[in-house]
């Protein structure tokens, strides 16, 4: 909420990063995931996190929702501790979560599914079943307003794409957390999907945390994080993002 | 035609009275996919509660008015059966979800806890009991605001706490028992009844050789208002719609902002106050005692794994089927059908099972039979959800 005014800022204010992620070392049983990662999402900024299929990259978002406990390190979200916090807690502070595979809710109609978004609104009160859908994120992804009544479950993966970032974004959220939106889906969704992210960025002003393989989408981003065998192995401005760069830490 | 309205409605009866007792372990085991055993115990503690009220209502309105108590046993044996299994799931279950073995056994141990409650619970008991809990809980709760301990002592200090609060209720409870009067359990082993209010015994007569007992109407009527009540709730509420997304995907209900812990309690708390309906139900038909809810359970499971678990159409089809195929077999119903006694071996066949006993062994064999052809019930879970 508080940076959602684009008033111009000559002095550029000291403001606590949206997230510090820092020595974060995260193990499934015995195996070590990832290790001492670091990473800053300023305020309403974007952030790309790119590497290879196993590398640890959805380990590090479910750790930052909270679905697993980091061994050792820090996640701080606008400057408080996240760790002490359940994950239901977490989202209600602010951040949205696009996981990777979608997660729909199969038995609840698309438009429950988008309702079930207004439980982490900071004041949500009363009944969401008697809420309507904003117009705003209708027009965001047009193919959802048919088939607000057609089960979450029924629908193809890429309309599933599109009702999970709709649903992320129902809250309003600071934080925006994105795993592979792109991931199996045809070009030409592909593109809308990315453009209904930018332009949710343009107009809320959300930090955006992106973990993506194509690098159009990629590029949109203001940084870049590149990782290799859970560590973060490079990183700078998105811009300097080539294909050579992608070569070094996509390609098989 | 007679014989068929008055068999189609003594089915529809069972039926009824199968489902009313499988409602809640429709939600507690179907939708949140906990293996409560000590489901009929908590029907069995609404039953008692219905005895408690009507005997409240006996001693402070007086005879006449006191058929009035039903208006307060439906929903005081809802809250009393959703307190305890509020208190059920936050003590023990919540601590073993995913891991089926240990809740099979642990409420296993709870509900044997619960009929041995109902047999010695006496003034001293309870006033035991309360001393305890206040001691400790309070005591903790007292420790944990005031008094900074380390936390290697933590372990000390509850176990110090335990034995002391222990000590003090089994001196407070002794001296309570010393008095005869305050130590007499309350409902002791023996079976109670309850008295159905008068314009609950007769019988209504619909047309001329056509009566319908009026507790069977009661129960059915109940048993409706019970259903719609859950798909109500479950559909147009709030709390309804959480339920849904966590037993669907806790996971990412969570990443949604939904307070799984809170959803599991209310949802578990739902299922053990119908359960304490059902003992109220149950009262009409007989009388009330501590191994009520064991009669009852494997009908409840019965009905939920033929109906198709998490699926509560499922289980009120299963449960009107089971109880029509055993009202046809159990009243001899298929051997009139088939004409007369003397028939051939087939007729011999159903005469065998034509008493309530062996229809039930019968009913269980085509069971056994249907889960053969179809093991996930009636409605098999769909898609992502069958994964779980
Ligand atoms: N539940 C689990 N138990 C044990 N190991 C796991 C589990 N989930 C993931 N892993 C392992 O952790 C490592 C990192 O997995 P992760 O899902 O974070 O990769 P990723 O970078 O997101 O890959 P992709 O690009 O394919 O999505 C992998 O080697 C994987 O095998
Ligand atoms: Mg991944």
């Amino acid at each position: 909420m508080t940076q959602t005014t684009t008033l111009p800022n000559p002095a550029p204010v000291q403001a606590a990063p949206t997230l510090q992620i820092s020595g974060l070392n995260v193990y499934y049983g015995e195996s070590h995931i990832l290790r001492n990662v670091d990473m800053t999402i300023p305020p309403g900024k974007m952030v790309c996190l790119i590497g290879r299929n196993g590398v640890g990259k959805t380990t590090l978002l479910k750790t930052v929702m909270g679905l697993l406990a980091p061994r050792s390190g820090r996640i701080d979200y606008q400057g408080k501790s996240l760790l002490p916090l359940p994950t239901n807690k977490r989202a209600k502070l602010g951040i949205g979560y696009v996981p990777q595979g979608r997660e729909i809710i199969p038995r609840l109609t698309v438009k429950e599914n988008l309702l079930v978004g207004l439980e982490a609104k900071a004041n949500q009160k009363g009944n969401p079943l008697n809420a309507d859908v904003p117009e705003d994120i209708l027009q965001l992804f047009p193919v959802l307003k048919q088939m607000l009544s057609r089960m979450g479950g029924d629908l193809s993966g890429g309309q599933q794409q599109q009702l999970a970032i709709a649903r992320a974004i129902m809250s309003r959220p600071q934080l925006l957390v994105l795993d592979e939106p792109t991931e199996g889906i045809q070009p030409s969704i592909i593109l809308d999907i990315e453009n209904a992210v930018r332009q949710i960025v343009e107009t809320s002003g959300m930090s955006v945390l992106l973990v993506e393989q194509h690098l159009h989408f990629a590029q949109q981003a203001d940084y870049y994080y590149a990782m290799q065998k859970g560590g973060i192995v490079d990183s700078g401005e998105a811009s300097q993002l080539n294909s050579d760069v992608i070569q070094r830490f996509l390609a098989v | 035609m007679n014989t068929l309205i008055t068999t189609l409605f003594n089915g529809v009866s069972i039926g009824t009275v199968l489902l009313i007792v499988a409602l809640g372990l429709a939600i507690v085991f179907g939708l949140m996919g906990v293996i409560n055993l000590a489901h009929g115990e908590l029907m069995m503690l609404g039953a008692y509660t219905t005895y408690v009220v009507q005997n409240g209502f006996k001693t402070y309105l007086g005879t006449e008015s006191q058929g009035l108590y039903i208006w307060a046993a439906i929903p005081l044996s809802f809250v009393v059966a959703a307190l305890v299994g509020l208190a059920l799931e936050r003590g023990v279950i919540r601590f073993l979800y995913g891991r089926p073995l240990e809740t099979l056994l642990a409420t296993w141990g709870v509900s044997l806890i619960l009929r041995q409650f109902v047999r010695s619970v006496s003034w001293g008991m309870v006033g035991g009991l309360l001393a305890f809990c206040g001691l400790f809980f309070g005591g903790k709760w007292l420790l944990g605001k005031s008094a900074r301990i380390p936390s290697y002592r933590q372990n000390l200090v509850t176990t110090g706490l335990f034995l002391l609060s222990g000590a003090i209720a089994w001196f407070v409870g002794s001296n309570i028992n010393n008095d005869p009067q305050l130590a007499r359990p309350w409902f002791s082993a023996r079976n109670v009844d309850v008295t159905a209010p008068g314009w609950l015994q007769g019988s209504i007569r619909v047309t001329a050789g056509i009566q319908f007992p009026a507790s069977r109407l009661f129960i059915i009527v109940l048993t409706l208002l019970c259903l719609l009540g859950v798909y109500l709730f479950l559909q147009k509420s709030a709390w309804g719609l959480r339920i849904r997304s966590v037993t669907q995907n806790r996971d990412m209900s969570a990443c949604l902002g939904i307070p799984t812990a809170q959803v599991d309690a209310v949802t578990f708390a739902l299922g053990s106050g119908l359960a304490g309906v059902a003992g109220f139900a149950v009262t009409l038909l007989g009388s009330v005692g501590p191994n009520l809810g064991v009669n009852y359970i494997v009908d409840a499971f019965m009905v939920v794994v033929v109906g198709g678990v998490g699926n509560l159409l499922g289980s009120v089809i299963a449960a009107l089927g089971i109880g029509i195929v055993t009202y046809l077999l159990g009243s001899g119903t298929m051997v009139r059908l088939l004409g007369g006694a003397d028939g051939g071996a087939v007729v011999s066949f159903f005469d065998f099972f034509a008493t309530t006993s062996m229809a039930k062994v019968m009913v269980f064999a085509l069971i056994i039979l249907f889960l053969q052809v179809r093991p996930a019930g009636l409605f098999p879970p769909k898609g992502r959800s069958a994964e779980v």
